[in-house]
């Protein structure tokens, strides 16, 4: 047993050395599954422009990163997190407990939530209203909170489709049901539910959000690709997802319009599109000079080259910044400058 | 109930439990069928790109470079000019939309590869050469057929445009399918049409052989002294069930494990190889110890006493002829353990395995990813391409599966001793 021990400890000692010599020449990056293929395209770009390693990007999802982010300050911490939402106060705090003082944000362009379904199915247009009310848990009828009771579009509004409703849903832990849950959810909860929340003691925005457990609405997991596989099975199905996947997926799915809007470039852009929410991400200052690099991609994702409307980024579905914001982002991006913590 | 009755009986209880043997065994059949069928279906065509054949002239005019030139000064060398007029060679473009789509159809990587064709015959200034430039994935997947080209044009990635040319091309015998270097050599890529498992190849080799460095001896040596010099009481007892329930142990648990010691305490460089060995041979230990402890315990107790009545010491008679006789076994353990760990992913994705790495992994502390962990990456993403990628990665994890297995099962009938 003792020669085990030893060996065991022989191993562990030796491993601690390899910590202490341990520095990095390449950017670590962390963060959410959306902003995840934009950051990846940049990366690869700025990687094979030759001077610095291509940085590494993993995929921990916004909350995740947040944390992995604001642990501290050195080789062993990401230098940047990407997000699908702007950073909250408690994670603030939590950087500022642990020595991460200094932030930069940088806004990556805008990000559109498509409501769709297969294309072999007919046209559709949703008011946010319906869909809150297809989804939610409670809904309000003749001013009281019941059970939600609708089994069909039809019963929701006489005018939508006589079909059973099945939507697929992308799990809590996900960015894009954090932005559905707070651009259709919250918004589209009726003032009488509200009321009734509120008058009853509950925080009217949680309960809102909470979606049905009922089986209309079924969690599809974090694989957009295969709800999308889903959806083109079955033409009585909806799902929602990022822009870029219904770019990428036009022969096997289409968008329906929300408050009669389609999702389009421009409306998602000037947020005309009722579904639209910018994407950020967030850079250590502490790291800029001392992980090599740091500037320079900054420098390469804030470029005309990545972010405009003719850049290598809107290829794959991000929707570029309006110019003015985008002139902000690109100051950020070049003096490093940092967002106020107090 | 007579006597011909009851056997008549007997006989059908036996035929019908035959029956239901052989009816489970092929369901099983069927479904591991339907699944290769599945993966090979779709990854077999992921061997394969599409090349377009193009004609490169080195035009003086548009290279700063001469003839000759140190190989640094061509690699830092603009070859884009030389690049998009090769690429507008292909078809006549009437405007800028009708060029960008005809550059469209190849790789980003275009220039990259005019340039390394420069570099293998370093006196092309002012030659015309016939180059095969890899095609665009859209293109590529149009070509292996698994993109439908019968939709309306707002609905299809590839535009009216681009399937003139690609028809075009296709008449004048351009366009070819050729052997997918890069599906091996390359580490990940946005571009499916330059993405490989080279990465992930190197990064899985490096963690199975940290595995097994750590493993192995541990595993082997504790088996040893449980199995031959251990005296039997509670605490011998204690450690054998305490083994084998780290066997059952799911793996994500070891996963968080190495989070909190590997990673936080000991502040190993997340995603490596060395984070993933460590783990992975924490997982393996207990899946090798009790293989081994079986095999040394089928070595019958007269080779042992043998041994000893020759005069051999205890010490002797173990290391001299029962582990010896043991090895087949132990190492067929050791493969199956292995194996296993090759396939995980779950451990991996909580110490950061899952990212995206372009650079190939050079030593064990670069980031890299591993087999599994690209399948999953792989399977997340929105392009087309990745579809046929996933399958094919698979395929390679399973023959790196089925070898290793074919190993072991090999070792234990060539080596193996009967004692009866």
């Amino acid at each position: 047993m003792k020669k085990i021990i030893n060996i065991l400890l022989g191993f562990l000692i030796a491993l601690s050395f390899t910590t202490i010599s341990y520095s990095r020449d390449q950017i670590k990056i962390v963060g959410s599954s959306t902003v995840y293929p934009y950051a990846t395209v940049v990366a690869e770009k700025f990687g094979k422009s030759g001077k610095f390693k291509t940085p590494v990007i993993e995929s921990t999802g916004t909350g995740g990163g947040m944390k992995l982010f604001c642990a501290g300050v050195g080789a062993n911490h990401p230098d940047v997190t990407n997000a699908s939402r702007a950073i909250k106060p408690k994670e603030i705090e939590l950087c500022k407990k642990n020595g991460v003082t200094e932030i930069i944000e940088i806004i990556v362009g805008n990000d559109g939530i498509s409501f769709a379904h297969s294309v072999s199915a007919p046209d559709a247009d949703f008011t946010k209203e319906q869909l809150w009310r297809a989804l939610a848990a409670k809904v309000d009828i003749d001013g009281k909170l019941l059970e939600n009771p609708y089994k069909k579009w039809s019963d929701i509004d006489a005018n939508l489709p006589n079909k059973k409703i099945e939507i697929l849903i992308a799990p809590p832990t996900s960015g894009t049901r954090d932005a559905w849950n707070s651009l259709v959810m919250t918004k589209g909860c009726t003032k009488t539910a509200k009321s009734l929340y509120e008058s009853a003691g509950k925080k009217a925005k949680k309960e809102c959000a909470k979606i049905r457990e009922d089986g209309y609405a079924v969690e599809a997991g974090e694989n957009d690709t295969l709800i999308i596989q889903k959806l083109s099975s079955n033409p009585d199905a909806f799902g929602f997802f990022g822009y870029s996947y219904l770019v990428a997926n036009k022969d096997k799915i289409k968008a329906s319009s929300v408050d009669g809007v389609q999702p389009s470039l421009e409306g998602i852009q000037d947020y005309s599109y009722p579904i639209a929410r910018p994407l950020f991400f967030y850079v250590k200052k502490a790291h800029v000079g001392v992980i090599p690099g740091i500037k320079e991609f900054l420098k390469e994702f804030t470029s005309k080259k990545a972010m405009s409307n003719r850049g290598y980024l809107a290829k794959i579905g991000l929707v570029p910044l309006a110019s003015d914001k985008y002139k902000a982002t690109r100051t950020a991006a070049l003096d490093l400058v940092t967002i106020s913590i107090n | 109930m007579t006597k011909e009755q009851r056997l008549k009986k007997r006989h059908a209880a036996e035929k019908r439990f035959r029956l239901y043997g052989l009816t489970s065994i092929l369901v099983a059949l069927v479904f591991v069928l339907i699944l290769v069928n599945n993966i090979f279906s779709k990854g077999s065509s992921a061997f394969m790109k599409t090349v377009i054949n193009v004609e490169v002239f080195f035009d003086p005019e548009l290279i700063e470079i001469e003839n000759g030139a140190p190989e640094e000064n061509i690699r830092e060398a603009d070859f884009y000019d030389i690049t998009i007029e090769t690429l507008l060679k292909a078809y006549p473009a009437k405007n800028l939309d009708e060029e960008n789509e005809l550059i469209d159809l190849f790789t980003t990587d275009a220039e990259i590869e005019i340039k390394k064709a420069f570099l293998e015959n370093n006196n092309l200034i002012g030659k015309k050469i016939n180059l095969e430039i890899t095609a665009s994935d859209d293109i590529d997947q149009l070509h292996k057929g698994n993109y439908p080209r019968n939709l309306p044009e707002d609905r299809r990635r590839i535009s009216n445009f681009q399937l003139k040319i690609y028809d075009n091309l296709l008449k004048n015998n351009k366009i070819n399918k050729n052997f997918n270097n890069y599906f091996f050599n390359n580490g990940d890529s946005r571009d499916p049409e330059l993405a490989g498992i080279g990465g992930a190849l190197v990064g899985s080799f490096y963690s199975i052989i940290i595995c097994l460095l750590l493993a192995f001896p541990v595993a082997v040596l504790a088996s040893i002294y449980l199995e031959e010099f251990a005296p039997k009481n509670k605490i011998t007892d204690f450690i054998e069930i305490n083994i084998n329930n780290l066997a059952a142990v799911p793996s994500i648990v070891y996963g968080l494990l190495a989070l909190q010691i590997l990673l936080a305490t000991i502040q190993l460089p997340r995603s490596t190889p060395l984070v993933a060995g460590i783990t992975l041979a924490l997982m393996t230990l207990p899946r090798i110890i009790i293989p081994c402890r079986a095999s040394l315990k089928a070595v019958p107790p007269s080779i042992r006493e043998g041994a000893l009545a020759v005069g051999a010491s205890k010490f002797q008679s173990v290391f001299h002829h029962v582990v010896p006789l043991s090895l087949p076994g132990t190492l067929s353990g050791t493969i199956i353990g292995l194996a296993q760990a090759l396939g995980e992913t779950a451990p991996l994705i909580l110490i950061g395995m899952v990212a995206f790495v372009v650079d190939i992994p050079s030593t064990p502390i670069d980031p890299s990813s591993s087999l599994p962990v690209q399948v999953y990456l792989w399977s997340e993403s929105a392009e087309r391409g990745f579809v046929e990628k996933t399958s094919a990665t698979i395929m390679m994890l399973l023959s790196f599966l089925i070898v290793m297995n074919f190993i072991a099962v090999y070792l234990r009938q060539k080596f193996e001793k009967r004692w009866n």
